[in-house]
């Protein structure tokens, strides 16, 4: 009988990690684009996402974005929109920039809930969209509450 | 009144594009953590910030749960004119904070 008992214990704590993976399920964020995009397509170029391969803890992954632009009157980066597809709340932020900002590149440090794709959307003037993904493992996620386990 | 710090270059050239970095200080609460009674902790983020130079907006960000606690933001601008770079952000209780710095262009 006790032996029994280990062995259950032991595989519900095997099937832990397991269900944290499937805590939050990558979420289809192409309404959330449309949205914003209004159905114009997005072109997948020019926009670098510099993440680190593997982030040890999800709760401050630092974040980079340059966007190749010139960064003109008649041409720049208008918004910068970030989206992580396994976070309960995709959209991570957005940022407002202009021809004043003269280089098109953010920092800052986000919470990812999870390894997943980072995608990042930008509108650039004259209601033209560049995206671009960036895939990051993450080994320790934010918002994972053992609570929840 | 909420705690924040600006970074900027302590001199620019006119023209130069020169980097601001802002500091908040801010638990940024995603509302999906439970203290240990189980209750569940409310959201508590910082949701907009702005900031100005010289009377005109050159940054504007709305942030999410997504921003890790003390969002950090660093971005870009371009030297115009000796002025004072204001730095304003509001959390999503109306609690404000304001940080300046003077960029002082050679």
């Amino acid at each position: 009988m006790k032996r029994r008992r280990f062995l259950a214990v032991g595989i519900a704590l095997a099937g832990m990690p397991a269900m944290a993976q499937r805590f939050q399920p990558p979420q289809d964020i192409t309404p959330l684009l449309m949205k914003i995009t209004g159905g114009v397509a997005a072109e997948r170029r020019g926009v670098e996402v510099v993440l680190p391969q593997i982030a040890e803890n999800g709760n401050s992954v630092p974040l980079n974005i340059r966007v190749d632009s010139p960064m003109t009157e008649a041409d720049h980066v208008k918004t910068i929109h970030v989206f992580a597809e396994r976070n309960p709340r995709p959209l991570v932020a957005t940022f407002h920039l202009g021809a004043q900002a003269g280089r098109a590149e953010i920092t800052t440090r986000v919470r990812l809930a999870g390894t997943q794709t980072v995608t990042v959307l930008v509108e650039l003037s004259g209601k033209r969209f560049l995206m671009g993904p960036a895939y990051v493992l993450v080994t320790s996620a934010a918002c994972l509450d053992e609570s929840l386990l | 009144m909420l705690i924040g710090r600006i970074q900027v270059p302590p001199r620019v050239q006119r023209g130069e594009i020169f980097e601001v970095r802002v500091l908040v200080q801010h638990p940024m609460e995603t509302g999906f953590r439970r203290d240990l009674d189980g209750q569940s902790i409310p959201t508590h983020i910082v949701d907009k910030m702005t900031c100005r130079y010289g009377g005109r907006e050159v940054f504007r960000a709305e942030l999410g749960t997504g921003i890790s606690a003390n969002p950090y933001i660093v971005f870009y601008t371009v030297a115009q004119a000796s002025g004072e770079m204001v730095v304003e952000w509001s959390d999503d209780r109306g609690e404000k904070g304001r940080v300046t710095a003077m960029v002082t262009v050679a």
